[in-house]
């Protein structure tokens, strides 16, 4: 029975009617739709740059030759100086995109903005990380119940982990010697020594495994099950389940905070985000959302990203096509900014300059400047993008 | 005595002369201005209850698509902003002619025109000096839009001013056009509901125009076709640090037409206002 609802809850989710609007055609643009052009990011980044230099007014036709010069170098000179303020030139970072349906992984250049290249991989991936050392990209094809590895370097398939069926989400500690990979479809998390590629083991978990993340001294794994509605602390030596904490409907995801003082878990259905003591292993706050207009049900909270000072979090909200800014210690929502249709994971890039967020119904990426807390540009991938990596 | 009579020697002006005349117009537009401040609150008030009224009502309702000169998703409010910049200039427009009808049945005209200076350039000034009006509504417009969040990239406020120069001066001498054709006051406001209305709706300043598209091919070359819509692409994109060339051309070629048309028609010696006395000139 409990099988049953499980399949049927995930064909409903991918069938996206659970407030979801349906996936836009091509062209079609209200409802917060799809980019009219195929790839339109790069021309304009382009046209952008003639145009603002096009747009300087011309100096008066009768003026002196070298007082012209002087006046179009100074222009120049300040018209860098606000590019330069309002647009600092980006450290490139290379950011790897799952997309669920077409079965691929794109990779995004941060510099350029733009889709360098798609890598085919397995079927329906979602999961994505890279090892520590930035090598190898991981990649879990859930419908191929494996964990297949990237080379960064050549951006092909090179191995596979041995995950459990159905893996999603998997974490893995600081060192990066230990995977941990929670299997959908099989009520377990596996446990892989990284260096060897090898299966160490299982867990057993509650219902539909899906959030993953581990503390940063590495000594507990947290684990939501979405169907169970719980946080299952897990003491990574013994591999023991060591206490259960109920938390609303369909918990998504889960995120420590940097100093270990608090663990947040998304609620998808709940439509919050539940704060947990991981020492009392007690939910000890609830952040809240609501956005004018739009109706509860289409605030399903999914993904989460701490900023390192651990002042700021960014929660993805899926149909509501917005990204929650929350200030970490009041655990209010300070402001939504809106990305493309149904948001459901994010990642930094190393410097914390931008947040990419992945939009599965609307088939792209958006990127939000963290500082401003300004969505900047839409990029688009492939099909259903589910997560999102980016290398160190 | 007529103002024909006192047009008869325009020759040989010196620069200083014309700049004095252009202050004059300017610095008298810019008094009456701040003198009717149920003016300025009203230019005001008109785009902010569209843009806080209207599209909070339909933010929801219509999201947006990603079209240039935009890169990400924007909220409706946003789309609609350099819309609504365009019809406070395109109701200054209107206002300002509307101001020179008044003018003529009250008499002040006589004033403007027994200036020695051509015809033409005063009624250029009388334009440059309605347009330099609209800017300060429209920039008293952005800095309430800032704080609504509405946010373009900082350069975008300098970048924007050359296109609504231009759409301002479009849109002016559009309405001194129509103004000279008009004898009475009274007849003016039917001609606004003529004019800037369908102006307005046929445009893509509340909804893009492939959308119009969508529900109606005919209406969406009735759109193309609107000059307006061209200032509202001109200064969106300018917004933005863009250009929308062709926007561009045809708000400057309507521009040399709207104002040699207006020249022309306000030249008592051809044109429209020859036809009949009108009031306090005749």
């Amino acid at each position: 029975m409990q099988a049953e609802m499980s399949n049927e809850m995930r064909s409903s989710r991918l069938d996206n009617d659970d407030g979801a609007p349906p996936p836009p055609r091509a062209g079609e643009g209200w409802g917060e739709g799809v980019s009219t052009r195929e790839n339109p990011q790069e021309e304009r980044a382009l046209t952008r740059i003639a145009s603002v230099d096009a747009m300087r007014p011309p100096p008066p036709a009768g003026a002196v030759r070298t007082a012209r010069g002087q006046r179009s170098h100074m222009l120049s000179a300040a018209l860098l100086m606000v590019l330069a303020t309002s647009a600092p030139p980006a450290h490139a970072f290379i950011a790897y995109v799952s997309n669920e349906k077409s079965n691929t992984v794109s990779v995004i250049d941060t510099d350029s903005w733009t889709v360098t290249k798609t890598i085919k991989v397995g079927q329906r991936p979602r999961g994505i990380d890279l090892t520590r050392d930035g090598k190898f990209v991981m990649v879990a094809v859930g419908d191929d119940d494996t964990i297949q590895v990237i080379d960064a370097k050549t951006q092909t398939v090179v191995d596979s982990l041995p995950s459990g069926p159905d893996p999603e989400l998997f974490a893995q500690d600081a060192a990066g010697k230990m995977l941990y990979v929670a299997n959908e479809n099989d009520n377990t998390v596996t446990v892989i020594d990284l260096e060897k590629r090898a299966r160490l083991g299982d867990i057993q978990v509650g219902v539909e495994p899906e959030g993953m993340t581990i503390s940063p001294d590495g000594k507990t794994l947290i684990n939501t099950s979405e169907t169970t509605n719980m946080a299952h602390f897990i003491d990574t030596a013994s591999r023991q389940i060591v206490a259960n904490v109920l938390v609303d409907a369909r918990p998504r995801y889960a995120e420590y905070k940097h100093d270990s003082s608090e663990v947040w878990v998304s609620s998808e259905i709940g439509g919050t985000v539940s704060i947990i003591d991981p020492k009392k292993h007690e939910v000890i706050g609830k952040v809240t959302f609501e956005i004018p207009g739009l109706r509860k049900e289409a605030i399903q909270p999914v993904g989460i990203g701490m900023t390192r000072d651990d002042k700021t979090a960014f929660v993805a909200l899926g149909p509501a096509n917005r990204i929650a800014v929350v200030d970490v210690a009041s655990r209010k929502v300070t402001k939504y900014l809106l990305v493309g249709q149904r948001v459901w994971h994010m990642a930094f890039t190393p410097d914390e300059k931008y947040l990419l967020t992945t939009n599965g119904v609307s088939n792209d990426v958006s990127v939000i400047d963290v500082a401003a807390q300004k969505v900047i540009k839409t990029i688009q991938v492939g099909e259903l993008p589910w997560g999102v990596a980016i290398a160190p | 005595m007529s103002s024909i009579t006192t047009r008869e020697a325009p020759r040989g002006f010196s620069f200083a002369e014309y700049m004095t005349c252009l202050s004059g117009i300017v610095w008298r537009e810019g008094l009456r201005f701040l003198h009717q401040r149920e003016r300025f609150v009203s230019a005001l008030v008109r785009p902010l209850v569209w843009l806080f009224i209207f599209a909070a009502g339909f933010r929801q309702v219509l999201g947006i698509s990603i079209i240039p000169p935009y890169e990400t998703y924007i909220l409706y409010e946003v789309y609609i902003a350099p819309g609504l910049m365009a019809m406070i200039q395109l109701f200054n427009g209107m206002q300002s002619s509307l101001s020179m009808v008044y003018d003529r049945e009250m008499g002040n005209m006589r004033t403007l025109l027994v200036s020695p200076l051509p015809r033409g350039f005063l009624l250029f000034c009388k334009l440059l000096a309605g347009t330099a009006v609209s800017l300060l509504q429209v920039y008293a417009f952005l800095l309430i839009a800032w704080l609504w969040d509405i946010t373009p990239p900082p350069q975008g406020y300098l970048t924007v001013l050359p296109a609504l120069i231009l759409s301002g001066l479009m849109l002016g001498s559009l309405g001194m056009l129509i103004s000279s054709g008009i004898k009475q006051l009274e007849n003016f406001a039917g001609v606004m509901n003529f004019v800037i209305f369908p102006m307005f709706f046929a445009s893509s300043a509340l909804y893009p125009l492939w959308r119009v598209q969508e529900g109606n091919p005919y209406l969406y070359y009735l759109c193309e076709a609107n000059p307006f819509t061209h200032a509202v692409e001109l200064i969106r994109f300018a917004l933005y640090g863009q250009i929308n060339w062709i926007s561009l051309a045809v708000v400057a070629v309507c521009t040399i037409v709207f104002m040699i048309g207006a020249i022309l028609a306000y030249d008592p010696s051809r044109g429209l206002a020859r036809r009949g006395p009108a009031g306090g000139e005749g």
